[in-house]
């Protein structure tokens, strides 16, 4: 095949342009992106977790969250997803061990969502940390960033999904405080529920912005502290006797 | 030197049709890496849910890391005014686009949904470095191919020096952004550094002038045309320069964080027991990518043509292993999420998170280096990038006169 130089360039120029027109739509799709609509600013859901009264050896509100949003595994620990998990603590210095629940710490500046170069993962106006699954490209950069690991990436096919929750191979997951029940209605989410129909009552769904709310005042009278406090997240999830 | 005379590879010979169809097939196999990943999903690679980034990112970002630093040459010409390496421009310019290319072949295809490549050129989030990187790089190839037009069409020749000015601007601010990648990851101990962005630049300097050496002493020897010693000499100092300077900012580097008593773990595990990782900073970076291609290049060993070529391979190789220190070391090393406490869960908590690179992996990354080269290849083909004498008569005029 012989390519003068004439045709190499008009070739070159044609692949410049196709590459780069869509991005000359960024701006104007930048702007068209609507906030969600049924989340209101007036709220902000979160999680106050008490470690005195989560039970080592009870995984209640793992197997809750895994059943209600249809997370299932294969088997294999190292890929499969968890949205929440169960991590024991034992102290260096006093040999006291505790453990509690871990997921997305729904933080108001969230690094998953400063780094996501799609804008996929992205924060509700409630303050809910999502995943769009339609435009997450798989990167996983969120999962570099985050400070708790919350996030899962999906290795493989999965099956039984729910309609509330969807769930595809190759894009990044994560606790999603349940939103659609948040969306309900509910007042709960399935992790807190479980943990007080098991007896627990180690975790509190509640509306951090409303003071008359059971969080807003356990949290205005009882210590309580942030995970990693020290990266000034802001989480929507709190904890209570560490 | 007024004048160089360009001239494209005559390229009829079975040997050059042997190389195009070994780089075509080793593409055509990394292809089928890519395609055989992404059809079972990433469980089959090495990676999972703690080494989220695998082998395809230490190939892609060392070649996107090579690109930036294999358009030096041009720019040492059109911008700092160096007349020995006009001559090299070309093939400089070229090499530039080619590894580019390369690494966002390997980069693209290691996503979870590559078909959303659209998505991500249409949908952008501005406070992400990653989001930057995107239009850095498509930008690069914009602005270089734009670069090598002004140096081919002589009637432009004068615009070239001011398109090698842009082209030079846009390389640091790339390799600045592919620096930030980690540097601004605030919750990774081996990251969070604002010197890593710095780093990213000298290390683009060594990388890219070995693959510019290594690329150039082929295409001369295998098209029967000669490289003076004055040419080689200069870039062969020019190598151990950058990779004194690269052994300096990694010194410079461990040096703070060793200052920093909370950073006292993460160099424990990299510098002490880290295993793989360890040996793979001392043996692989340090040893093979810096001090022996130094001893190669500074001794009198340099005189042959041969220890030049290692020395340039093994920093080449010296580059993949220091990827492979930070950025899969840098995630196997456990987060800090409870300072004072011994964490464990099913999540890997608290321990060295375990990676294997999986053959695919491996495949898809070399893929990305044979398509570098045999669009280099190929482009020498069509069009005149490589001068027709490198001979230290052609190239300094002033040669033999002391």
């Amino acid at each position: 095949m012989n390519i003068n130089r004439r045709q190499f360039l008009a070739l070159g120029g044609a692949a410049a342009a196709a590459t780069l027109a869509p991005g000359l739509r960024l701006i104007e799709l930048a702007q068209a992106r609507s906030p969600e609509e049924a989340a209101a600013a007036a709220h902000r859901w979160g999680l106050l977790i008490d470690a005195n009264k989560c039970a080592d050896g009870c995984t209640a509100c793992v197997d809750a969250c895994f059943t209600e949003n249809g997370v299932t595994g294969h088997g294999r620990p190292a890929t499969d997803a968890q949205w929440i998990r169960k991590v024991t603590l034992k102290d260096k210095q006093t040999g006291q061990v505790q453990s509690l629940p871990l997921m997305c710490q729904h933080c108001e500046h969230p690094p998953c969502v400063d780094v996501c170069p799609t804008g996929a993962s992205f924060k509700r106006i409630d303050g809910i940390v999502l995943v769009d699954k339609h435009i997450c490209i798989g990167c996983r950069y969120c999962m570099m960033a985050c400070p708790y690991k919350a996030r899962s990436f999906i290795h493989e096919d999965t099956t039984g999904q729910k309609a509330h929750a969807p769930r595809g191979k190759g894009t990044v997951e994560s606790c999603t405080l349940c939103v659609h029940k948040v969306d309900r209605g509910d007042g709960t989410t399935a992790c807190a529920e479980a943990c007080r129909q098991a007896g627990h009552q180690a975790i509190l769904f509640g509306d951090l912005k409303d003071p008359a709310s059971e969080i807003s005042k356990r949290l205005a009278t009882q210590p309580s502290q942030q995970l990693r406090a020290d990266l000034k997240l802001n989480t929507g999830i709190r904890y209570q006797g560490l | 030197m007024s004048h160089v005379t360009y001239l494209k590879l005559e390229g009829k010979t079975f040997g050059f049709w042997m190389l195009l169809a070994v780089l075509a097939g080793v593409v055509a196999v990394g292809l089928g890496a890519a395609l055989y990943m992404e059809h079972n999903g990433h469980w089959v690679t090495g990676m999972n849910n703690q080494i989220v980034w695998g082998t395809p990112h230490v190939f892609a970002v060392f070649l996107i890391v090579a690109a930036s630093g294999a358009l030096n040459v041009a720019s040492i010409a059109s911008v700092f005014g160096r007349q020995l390496y006009k001559p090299l421009s070309r093939l400089s310019g070229l090499l530039a686009v080619a590894l580019l290319v390369g690494g966002l072949m390997v980069l693209v295809l290691d996503l979870g949904r590559p078909d959303r490549l659209t998505v991500a050129m249409t949908y952008y989030n501005f406070k992400s470095i990653f989001a930057w990187n995107i239009i850095l790089y498509i930008g690069f190839i914009v602005v270089v191919a734009v670069y090598l037009w002004m140096m081919f069409e002589r009637r432009f020749n004068e615009y070239s020096k001011p398109a090698g000015l842009a082209a030079f601007l846009w390389r640091l601010i790339l390799t600045t952004g592919t620096g930030s990648i980690f540097g601004f990851l605030v919750a990774r101990e081996a990251y969070s550094s604002a010197l890593l962005a710095p780093m990213f630049i000298i290390l683009s300097f060594a990388y890219g002038l070995a693959i510019f050496i290594l690329v150039l002493m082929s295409a001369v020897a295998w098209s029967g045309r000669t490289l003076g010693d004055v040419t080689l000499n200069r870039l062969k100092n020019l190598l151990g320069v950058f990779v004194a300077s690269v052994l300096y900012f990694v010194v410079v580097y461990h040096l703070t964080n060793l200052y920093m008593t909370g950073k006292h773990d993460v160099e424990r595990f990299i510098l002490l027991d880290g295993g793989v990782y360890t040996r793979m900073f001392w043996i692989g970076q340090i040893l093979i990518g810096g001090v022996l291609p130094l001893v190669l290049l500074f001794s009198p060993l340099s005189r042959s043509r041969g220890m030049i070529v290692l020395a340039a391979l093994l920093v080449v190789l010296g580059g993949l292993a220091q990827m492979y220190v930070t950025i899969i070391g840098g995630q196997a090393f456990p987060m800090p999420l409870f300072p004072d406490k011994i964490v464990s869960s099913s999540f890997a908590d608290g321990v060295v998170a375990q990676y294997a690179p999986s053959l695919p992996e491996v495949l898809l990354g070399v893929g990305g280096i044979a398509i570098a080269l045999l669009l280099t290849a190929y482009a020498i083909r069509v069009l005149p990038f490589l001068p027709q004498s490198l001979a230290d008569a052609d190239v300094d005029p002033h040669h033999g006169q002391g």
